[in-house]
């Protein structure tokens, strides 16, 4: 399948509902293997729900979510294989508090890949060196400042050798100054040919790294374009409203 | 006494809180009133001093009245003959026995049901606490009901129920209920064969050992290959395999080294083997279960305090629901879990004293009870008995509190 149209993930016709409220209303969306797209718009309009279905940390109801091939159901089997492809990052990072960063990074390796724990830690050293963090190795989260702790989150998902990275407002609990060094490590992601999936409200680096940002509102995408057209000419007005409300000061 | 210091109070009172009031008499004495410290050290001698008057007049009534009744003190009454027996012994006593081997059988019997109980319940609120957070929905109910029932119905009651309505509808010994001729239960308690070494029991013992250090080998070889090559191996199955194994082939290898000493109906009651009495049946059951209540919702509220998020990244990660609770849920709902636990087995412990309603021999019912009666020794024995609580207690705090702090979480 992967072969045939190029997609690494592919959203047909997906509809979620929580109780009464619909979530998701026939959400379609292709991703091809090495793109990056950043999903915005105002909250509760389904963004992160959206991104959260793909790795089912979230259930569809309706419609098909197919992964590097393999279509997500109910099958266990299915999920866990799902999971092993796409890395995601919290807006509150998740690290485990009782453990060391170090062993933030290799708990996965070492269970879900059966990887020797030597092994593990030298490929989460060299992540760790890639977010610029290799020091604080043998420190605990709660030690770490915000942005360092989204680094090692970043790191943690890395060490897994994911083809598809899922982020959920990464920066969105972080101090203005703490942004930068967060939005510097997925630049440098991106540039190293990462597929890439971003709910941020960071403009700025939708611009600099975006091959297509996606407008949501009310559970639906209302548009869809490369960056250049999408800041300097949208097509609704619900984005133009949005867009003047982010941009405004 | 007592009326000058009611005077001190008065004048104090009185003239103090004018003198104090008055700005114009800010000097010396009333700047030291309004200094935090000198305050904090005025409140504190006048509480101690209080303290001491109180005791010592606790004492010097003690001594009057004793005096006047013509009672003896001191410890020597440990060193007499009890003459009475007791139902259950864990060490070699009878009538000739002194009171003070009264106060060891009691102490062994606390900490046999206490221990026990424990244990059980542990057990017991663990298995309540995982299944009230159970997606199945009938699982939830019942432990839901299990919990709010048995948790709200006093502890002496419950009790009353297990050896009163439960075990006294059993047979009489003559219609034991009797599993296999070796195993019988009837109203006077539970009769099982009782092992008694033969030749090459030694040799069995060491056997066992052997297998105790293999296990404990194969898992350090276990978790070195895992660090190295990642292959994970069943430790807990195969050290299982092996335990049993071992005991059930080396005892016939070994050419049957145990003997058992089955009970007997001979006449109205049982003979050989070991007796469980119904009271220790009666206490352990009601203290298990009315225990593992509470430990139930420790469990319950020590897993759910760690956050959703936790979960979720476990999820993301493709860490599975097994490995999820052990390496990630588990440890951080322990250090949440651990203090409220040890409350629980100290008011297990504790709780053990009402074995006394039922007869059961622990230390209350036979030392501060009838050692007591027979004695009258009354200030040595209830004071024995409160500092064996008191001691048991600190040891368990001191070692959950060294235990909570190894799981402690490191921030900053």
């Amino acid at each position: 399948m992967t072969q045939e149209t190029g997609n690494i993930i592919t959203l047909k016709n997906v509809n979620k509902w929580y109780g009464e409220f619909h979530v998701l209303k026939d959400i379609n969306l292709d991703v091809k293997m090495g793109e990056k797209i950043v999903i915005c718009g105002p909250s509760g309009s389904g963004k992160s729900t959206m991104i959260r279905c793909i790795n089912h940390l979230e259930e569809h109801q309706e419609g098909d979510i197919i992964v590097d091939g393999v279509i997500l159901n109910n099958d266990l089997k299915n999920i866990g294989q799902i999971r092993k492809e796409v890395g995601m990052v919290f807006q509150h990072f998740n690290l485990f508090p009782h453990l060391t960063v170090l062993q933030n990074c290799t708990l996965a390796p070492i269970w879900v890949k059966k990887m020797p724990q030597k092994e593990a830690e030298k490929i989460a050293m060299k992540f760790l060196e890639r977010v610029k963090i290799p020091d604080q190795a043998n420190k605990f989260p709660g030690q770490l400042s915000g942005g360092q702790q989204q680094r090692v989150a970043i790191a943690r998902s890395l060490c897994m050798n994911p083809r598809v990275m899922l982020f959920d407002e990464p920066t969105s609990a972080l101090d203005p100054e703490m942004i930068k060094e967060v939005l510097d490590v997925m630049v440098e992601l991106a540039g190293e040919g990462m597929t890439m999936l971003c709910v941020t409200h960071e403009m700025g680096f939708a611009k600099k790294v975006a091959d297509r940002v996606i407008f949501m509102d009310a559970g639906q995408i209302i548009e869809e374009n490369d960056p250049e057209s999408f800041f300097n000419n949208p097509q609704s007005e619900r984005t133009k409203l949005f867009l003047s409300q982010v941009l405004g000061h | 006494m007592c009326w000058s210091l009611r005077f001190c109070w008065a004048f104090l009172a009185v003239y103090g809180a004018d003198y104090i009031m008055n700005p114009n008499n800010r000097n010396g004495l009333s700047r030291l009133f309004y200094n935090p410290t000198a305050r904090s050290l005025f409140f504190q001698a006048l509480i101690l001093g209080l303290l001491l008057y109180f005791v010592m007049t606790i004492v010097g009534n003690v001594m009057t009245n004793l005096n006047q009744r013509g009672i003896s003190t001191g410890f020597g009454f440990l060193s007499q003959p009890a003459g009475f027996g007791i139902s259950q012994t864990l060490i070699e006593y009878n009538e000739t026995f002194t009171f003070g081997r009264t106060f060891f059988v009691g102490l062994l019997n606390t900490l046999l049901v206490s221990f026990l109980g424990v244990i059980a319940a542990t057990f017991l609120g663990v298995v309540v606490g995982i299944s009230r957070i159970s997606p199945n929905w009938l699982l939830r109910k019942i432990s839901m009901v299990y919990v709010e029932i048995l948790r709200n119905i006093p502890l002496l009651l419950q009790i009353f129920f297990w050896y009163y309505v439960v075990l006294q509808t059993l047979p009489r010994p003559r219609d034991s209920l009797s599993f296999g001729e070796s195993i019988f239960i009837n109203i006077r308690g539970v009769f099982v064969p009782k092992p008694v070494p033969d030749a090459g029991f030694s040799f069995y013992i060491a056997l066992l050992v052997a297998a105790v250090v293999a296990v404990v080998a194969l898992t350090i070889w276990a978790k070195r290959r895992m660090r190295d090559t990642g292959q994970q191996f069943p430790v807990f199955w195969t050290s299982i395999a092996i335990l049993f194994g071992t005991a059930v082939i080396g005892f016939f290898i070994t050419g049957r080294p145990i003997m058992l000493d089955y009970p007997e109906l001979r006449g109205l009651n049982f003979r050989g083997g070991i007796t469980i009495l119904p009271e220790l049946i009666a206490l352990w059951f009601a203290l298990t279960i009315y225990t593992s209540t509470y430990i139930g919702e420790i469990v319950r509220s020590g897993i759910e305090s760690v956050s959703h998020g936790q979960t979720e990244a476990c999820r993301a990660l493709g860490l599975n629901e097994g490995h999820r609770m052990k390496l990630v849920i588990l440890p951080q709902a322990m250090r949440v879990m651990i203090p409220p636990m040890t409350s629980q087995y100290l008011n297990l412990t504790k709780n053990s004293s009402l074995a006394t309603a039922i007869g059961y021999p622990d230390l209350v019912s036979v030392f501060a009870g009838t050692t007591l009666n027979q004695t009258g020794q009354a200030i040595e024995i209830i004071s024995m008995t409160m500092l064996v609580y008191l001691t048991i207690s600190l040891l368990v705090s001191a070692f959950m509190n060294w235990f909570n702090r190894r799981v402690a979480l490191v921030e900053r």
